[in-house]
């Protein structure tokens, strides 16, 4: 049984587990922190949104 | 369709859901019915979310919007990368963490039971609602299409997922949606690459990319602050955000299959792999309607996309009027065509003063065409009062029933019941979960085997199976389909959304709180989606701030004290 407000929301893992050191590893060559890979899909949907908006000017 | 046809299409659908149950056969733990063996990949988790996501009626209808309005509706997609990242990042850890079987338990131990389950109800409600509608939506296109019997058509589908997903389980899932996709990504690409070479031999992409941009079929991002407009940049990103949110991080159809992750990272980047691949999915999908649309440039097409509900009219019809309106359509199209030709043409040889003239004058013949096609539409409301007046939904389908080869053809009806069975099973597994972990478990039966429970899960996946057949059965929808599942689910997700968000982020708030901030905030979108005229999109937004809020000034009302107070059990 797990309390509410006292676990959650927390950075301490409520089940009493200690973080998992392999998930903090993103396996990734290029982009080793999580951090590094949000970036890289916000990046992505830039870009996307870049190129949608040049296919629009270009064609119109 | 011929007998080459249906050998591709039996094959492909019996031999997937065959292969799904000899592959999960003797499985017996709880744990490994409802969430899996816990070892799968990242791959696996990506294109199980994307294939849970992807159904039969984003492949047959998208491209119908396509070709009616063009790339618009990939703004619908803009808020999912980031929505994806943020669970990602936060609600993923605590999901793993807490170990649950849905997401609704999570609630339960942050909040209270009565939040758990409202929350689980609410997703019962729309899920539910939903199941029907994608189910029904694939049948009753190919039926009458196919000039197959739609209740049979229903049936045989149906009956196909319940006993695969029954059987094996959410492990039955996983596996089968993997080849799943594997056949609706081969029948798009083929599709897309025919369409390439039936268009006019002269034809470059160039000029073929000219001709959707000088018919608005290119415009994809629409910077503006409208709310009445569908589909903007600004809805979609905030709008979307909320609605990817709240599908990708709290619906169970979505999290079960991430929660077989067999690690963090492995859960973590298959997000991150739908992340970086919604949208190009969905344009690649959008472009095929548009291809549709240049190709019925240079090809006659029907007036009227269902031929089935043309052909019924025409009946009825006394006065002839669909048939003349048919003959003025074909004329009006072949002065078009010439038109365009011209255009073309004269912009090859350089020729731009004729070249402007004559697109001003094809862009005139296409507003003509249009209205033709318009005032068709309201004949055979007229002529037939029961028929279906939007046709987006039979203009992808009647392409391929008309100009793919034999073969080809039926890769993509197995495509298109491939997609069905995939999200259709992802669907019932998480309906099965929910309503065995959050109301048989946790208040029917609270100590029982594991045994007990998965034949108590098995026995809900062919209930809540029933329950998806028999809405189909008597479903009638006027919308257009793809956006009939986004409006009920733009309806409940806001809230269900601002219950975790509340949960996540504002550890103040107690479960009385919320829980009647839910109720209110629903109750308000309910009646807002009433009388608000604004993008359906919104709702998302508006439901989860109202939640948000009303948590905030209804827990200050309370006081601390109060909620201290509440003799409700925690799980």
């Amino acid at each position: 049984m797990i309390s509410p407000d006292d676990s959650i929301g927390t950075d301490d893992p409520p089940d009493g587990k200690p973080a998992d050191p392999a998930d903090e590893a993103t396996g990734l060559p290029w982009l080793k922190s999580w951090l590094s890979v949000y970036v890289f899909v916000t990046m992505c949907f830039v870009t996307w949104v870049v190129l949608l908006v040049a296919l629009e000017r270009v064609f119109s | 369709m011929s007998l080459v046809d249906f050998v591709v299409l039996i094959g492909a659908i019996v031999g997937i859901a065959g292969y799904g149950v000899w592959r999960t056969r003797g499985r017996r733990g709880l744990s490994h019915y409802l969430k899996g063996d816990q070892s799968t990949g990242w791959l696996v988790i990506g294109i199980s979310v994307m294939a849970t996501q992807a159904s039969a009626i984003t492949f047959i209808s998208t491209p119908g919007q396509g070709y009616q309005d063009g790339l618009g509706f990939v703004q619908n997609y803009f808020g999912a990368p980031l929505a994806l990242i943020v669970i990602a990042a936060i609600f993923l850890p605590m999901y793993r963490r807490l170990n649950v079987y849905t997401a609704y338990e999570f609630l339960g131990r942050r909040f209270d039971s009565k939040t758990r389950l409202l929350g689980a109800a609410l997703f019962l409600l729309q899920r539910g609602l939903a199941a029907g509608i994608t189910i029904y939506a694939p049948a009753i296109i190919l039926s009458t299409v196919l000039h197959w019997r739609a209740d049979a058509t229903i049936l045989l589908a149906g009956l196909v997922v319940i006993v695969y997903t029954a059987a094996g389980g959410s492990e039955a899932v996983n596996v089968t949606q993997k080849y799943q996709l594997g056949v609706i990504f081969c029948g798009m690409v083929a599709a897309f690459i025919v369409l390439l070479t039936k268009l006019p031999a002269n034809l470059s992409l160039h000029d073929a990319l000219s001709v959707a941009g000088a018919f608005r079929k290119l415009d994809s991002v629409d910077f503006s602050i409208d709310v009445n407009r569908r589909y903007t940049f600004w809805s979609g990103l905030l709008g979307g955000f909320f609605l990817a949110l709240s599908y990708f991080g709290t619906d169970q159809s979505q999290v079960q299959r991430y929660l077989s992750g067999a690690s963090l990272r492995e859960s973590r980047l298959g997000l991150m792999f739908n992340a970086v691949f919604k949208i190009p999915m969905q344009f690649f999908i959008l472009s095929l309607g548009v291809l549709v649309f240049v190709f019925y440039q240079f090809e006659p097409p029907p007036v009227f996309f269902n031929a089935a509900a043309w052909e019924s009219g025409v009946r009825r019809d006394n006065s002839e009027r669909l048939h003349s309106l048919e003959q003025r359509f074909a004329l009006a199209h072949a002065a078009k065509r010439q038109l365009i030709e011209r255009w073309l043409d004269a912009r090859r040889s350089g020729d731009i003063q004729t070249a402007t003239s004559a697109r001003a004058q094809a862009l005139e013949a296409n507003r003509q065409s249009e209205e033709l096609r318009t005032e068709a539409r309201k004949t055979l409301l007229a002529a037939n009062p029961t028929a279906q007046s939007n046709d987006t939904d039979y203009v992808f389908i009647t392409f391929i029933l008309g100009h793919l080869p034999h073969g080809l053809i039926g890769l993509l009806i197995a495509a298109f019941f491939a997609a069905a069975l995939s999200s259709k099973a992802a669907e019932l597994n998480a309906l099965a979960s929910t309503t065995t972990m959050d109301f048989y478990r946790y208040i029917v039966r609270r100590q029982a085997a594991d045994a007990h429970y998965v034949a108590a899960s098995k026995f809900f996946t062919v209930g809540w199976g029933l329950v998806a057949i028999a809405f189909a059965l008597f479903a009638n929808l006027a919308e257009n389909l793809i956006q009939a599942v986004n409006i009920v689910g733009s309806i409940f997700y806001g809230v269900v959304l601002a219950l975790f968000l509340v949960a996540f982020f504002l550890r103040r708030v107690g479960g009385t709180a919320v829980f009647w901030a839910a109720l209110l905030a629903q109750s308000l979108v309910f009646v807002l989606y009433s009388y608000l005229r604004v993008s359906y999109l919104w709702f998302n937004l508006i439901g989860c701030a109202a939640c948000v809020l009303f948590s905030l000034v209804l827990q200050a009302a309370l006081g601390p004290e109060s909620e201290r107070a509440e003799a409700l059990p925690k799980t």
